[in-house]
């Protein structure tokens, strides 16, 4: 009994003791992640922090044509909804812009979700080599390498009036006059958006699968599982968290991008950057930054909901 | 209240100049280096105002280095209202000044040290051609020509000796298009919306200058007569953007531009047979062996003028420099070089001394070309026999009907076109 308490006791000091030392060594070293921390802690406060506080401060101020004066006033974002209420139930002009907006995020978001999950899922179960598997991802940057208005003005020759796809419909006789929604339309807006952005779905995708313990899959196989049972029951919930960071980048770029939506769209389609810019252009920065509130407060709630759907922080 | 807000100023601003003479005074050599050394002139404008060839010549020829900073159209009266002290001369278009006089970054220029300041072209001195009015819709380079005082935020009604910007360049804009695709004979602005052409015209998205363009269509066709075209009420705003949204749910655009090259990408490619558009963006057409005409029309063009102003806070030998350079300017090669790619020159007169006859009488007097046509580049502009489009200097600039303009009501006109792209 006593012997017993005895060790009882000597493991204790020894514990304590041991807790003490490495207390110690906490403390010594407790400042080392912020230290680590601080460069990109000090570089988003310089260029993100600062000038979004400087945004939000702008977005209250007034403005004539040639200046813009300090002051407290929501008549900014009072402008941005000029006629909202009024003209119901027609649609004013910010309604109307955000919701073509969230009509492209959808619809592109959808198309790259699908077709980047195929190529991930073809590059990290069927492609055996690494090498292979890093030559095809390579292939997939491809949009990247020219600049955007290259990019975008090489559509025309193919989906333009005499392009290479009216012609060769019309050659095979599929069509007697040239299909003008092909360009400067909806349609070549969501064709020139899916093309860029499905790499940043392909790209959290894979990294996801490539997560997967292959021997799950054996697993559910052995189990009696089909194809469509092992991609539905097992894959698919394994891969959520490569899904919802694929889904943050492309929503997040399409609600903000206005240079695709303009060259593709012939300038005829509405976006929230575009509106922005304008009124950059007409020197009304105070009405401009108070747009650029809106539309972040847009995105982060979008952003928000889609982190409600998966816990992100458990899954990595 | 204003004078505690003056003195401490005024005593800074001595302190000031105290250390710089003292600097002055104990660098003893320094003015002599001074006056020796080359002047850098930053010179702020559109691209399309900036040639190499134009800062190649003033170097050799004053001994000023030219130092270009290209933006946009947009950009230039931002980078004057917000950032003044990044450039040493501006070449703005006149319609920016209703913005930037106001906001106090600019100087009134001296015109007695102009050295051919009464030899400016009468339209951009006057708003007359051989003695007769030309349209003064919009913002007419004559109105805003002259301040009070040097350092004047209004203009002066009456010809004073401080002067806004000297001009440049300036021209007459109207619609483009492709003759080997329009059977139909253009001859109004009304064609821009004429349903033979939907999905096949494009206007300007640079909502100032597009409205307009929009306007001339509209009165055309007879829809509505505005006051004055440039400077619209919110009611003829109103009416214009509907009318705009009504076209455009038609399908009658194909798109719209923004700068030079998305014009001409449109015309080249066929995308579009009729646009407004601009005279060397046509050039740039044609020299890929594509033809486009620049139609002149019943109704007038919409013409357009950009000078040289300077920063308030130029002096010394930049300021020298400033005026040294623009009186180099108005002495003619410089209007000569700009003349053969379709512009106009300030100074006529001396622009004609450095053209060969026959390149004067094909770009000013309308006359068919005595022989080829090139380009300051040595590119083949046109062939001999042919005649610019529009006539001669006369025909052109005295059928304008409006400027390009900053409107009164032009934050409610943004408003109204965004509404109008969003629709």
């Amino acid at each position: 009994m006593t012997h017993a308490a005895d060790t009882d006791a000597a493991v204790r000091t020894g514990r304590t003791a041991a807790r003490g030392r490495r207390k110690g060594r906490r403390r010594g070293s407790a400042i080392a992640p912020y230290l680590q921390a601080a460069p990109m802690a000090l570089v988003f406060l310089i260029f993100f922090v600062l000038p979004l506080a400087a945004t939000v401060l702008v977005s209250f101020w007034q403005y004539t044509q040639y200046s813009i004066e300090p002051a407290f006033t929501a008549q900014n974002y009072g402008d941005v909804f000029y006629g909202c209420l009024r003209d119901l139930p027609n649609l004013c002009t910010t309604f109307r812009t955000y919701l073509s907006t969230l009509k492209f995020g959808l619809i592109v978001w959808a198309a790259t979700l699908v077709i980047g999950f195929t190529i991930a899922y073809f590059l990290a179960f069927h492609v055996r080599t690494l090498k292979v598997q890093v030559i095809l991802f390579i292939i997939c940057t491809i949009p990247f390498w020219t600049s955007i208005v290259i990019r975008m003005i090489s559509w025309i020759p193919l989906l333009g009036r005499n392009g290479l796809v009216n012609q060769t419909l019309l050659f095979m006789g599929a069509i007697d006059t040239p299909l003008e929604g092909l360009l400067y339309s909806d349609f070549a807006v969501i064709l020139a958006m899916v093309h860029l952005y499905t790499l940043f779905m392909v790209v959290p995708i894979f990294n996801s699968l490539m997560r997967i313990d292959r021997a799950l899959i054996e697993a559910a196989r052995d189990a009696g599982a089909t194809g469509f049972q092992t991609l539905a029951f097992v894959i698919l919930p394994l891969a959520k968290p490569g899904i919802l960071i694929g889904s943050i980048f492309v929503v997040t770029v399409v609600m903000g991008d206005f240079l695709t939506i303009g060259i593709m769209g012939g300038q005829q389609i509405a976006s929230v950057g575009k509106v922005i810019q304008t009124q950059m252009q007409f020197l009304q920065f105070p009405l401009a930054a108070a747009n650029a509130v809106i539309l972040l407060v847009a995105v982060l709630g979008g952003v928000w909901a889609l982190l409600r759907l998966v816990d992100i922080r458990k899954e990595l | 209240m204003t004078d505690t807000a003056n003195a401490p100023k005024a005593s800074r601003r001595s302190v000031l100049k105290g250390a710089a003479a003292l600097v002055g005074t104990s660098a003893f050599p320094a003015p002599f280096v001074h006056a020796q050394e080359r002047v850098t002139l930053r010179y702020l404008s559109t691209a399309v105002n900036q040639s190499p060839a134009i800062a190649e010549r003033a170097s050799e020829d004053l001994g000023i280095d030219i130092e270009y900073i290209a933006v946009n159209t947009d950009e230039v009266p931002r980078r004057v209202i917000t950032q003044p002290n990044s450039f040493d001369l501006v070449d703005s278009e006149y319609f920016s000044l209703p913005n930037l006089v106001p906001s106090g970054n600019m100087i009134g220029m001296d015109a007695n040290r102009i050295d051919r300041i009464d030899d400016l072209a009468s339209v951009i001195a006057k708003g007359t051609v051989d003695g007769k009015k030309v349209g003064w819709d919009g913002t007419a380079p004559h109105e805003v020509l002259y301040l009070e005082g040097q350092n004047a935020t209004s203009f002066a009604a009456e010809p004073t000796e401080w002067i806004t910007l000297i001009p440049t360049t300036y021209n007459a804009d109207t619609l483009g298009l492709r003759p080997d695709l329009i059977d139909k004979e253009i001859t109004s602005w009304a064609s821009l919306l004429d349903p033979d052409f939907a999905g096949k015209t494009a206007i300007l998205n640079i909502p100032s200058i597009g409205i307009m363009d929009a306007a001339m269509a509209l009165q055309a066709r007879g829809d509505i007569t505005y006051g004055d075209k440039g400077n619209m009420t919110r009611e003829e705003i109103d009416a214009t953007i509907a009318a705009l949204i009504e076209a455009k749910r038609a399908g009658q655009f194909r798109a719209f531009w923004s700068n030079f090259q998305e014009s001409v990408n449109l015309m080249a490619s066929g995308e579009v047979v009729l646009q407004s558009m601009w005279s060397p963006a046509v050039t740039a057409v044609r020299t890929q062996g594509i033809p486009c005409v620049y139609q002149p029309l019943k109704e007038g063009y919409r013409a357009w003028a950009s000078g040289f102003g300077l920063p308030r806070t130029i002096e010394g030998r930049k300021q020298d420099a400033a005026y040294e350079f623009i009186n180099w300017f108005l002495s003619g090669w410089a209007g000569a070089h700009l003349s053969k790619q379709g512009y106009y020159a300030a100074v006529l007169d001396t622009a004609k001394e450095f053209m060969e006859p026959y390149e004067w009488a094909y770009w000013y007097e309308g006359e068919a070309a005595a022989q080829d046509i090139m380009s300051p580049d040595g590119r083949l502009l046109e062939e001999a026999g042919a005649v610019r489009d529009g006539g001669s200097y006369e025909e052109r600039m005295g059928a304008v009907a409006a400027w390009n303009a900053v409107m009164d009501e032009n934050q409610y006109m943004v408003r109204k076109w965004n509404e109008f792209i969003a629709a």
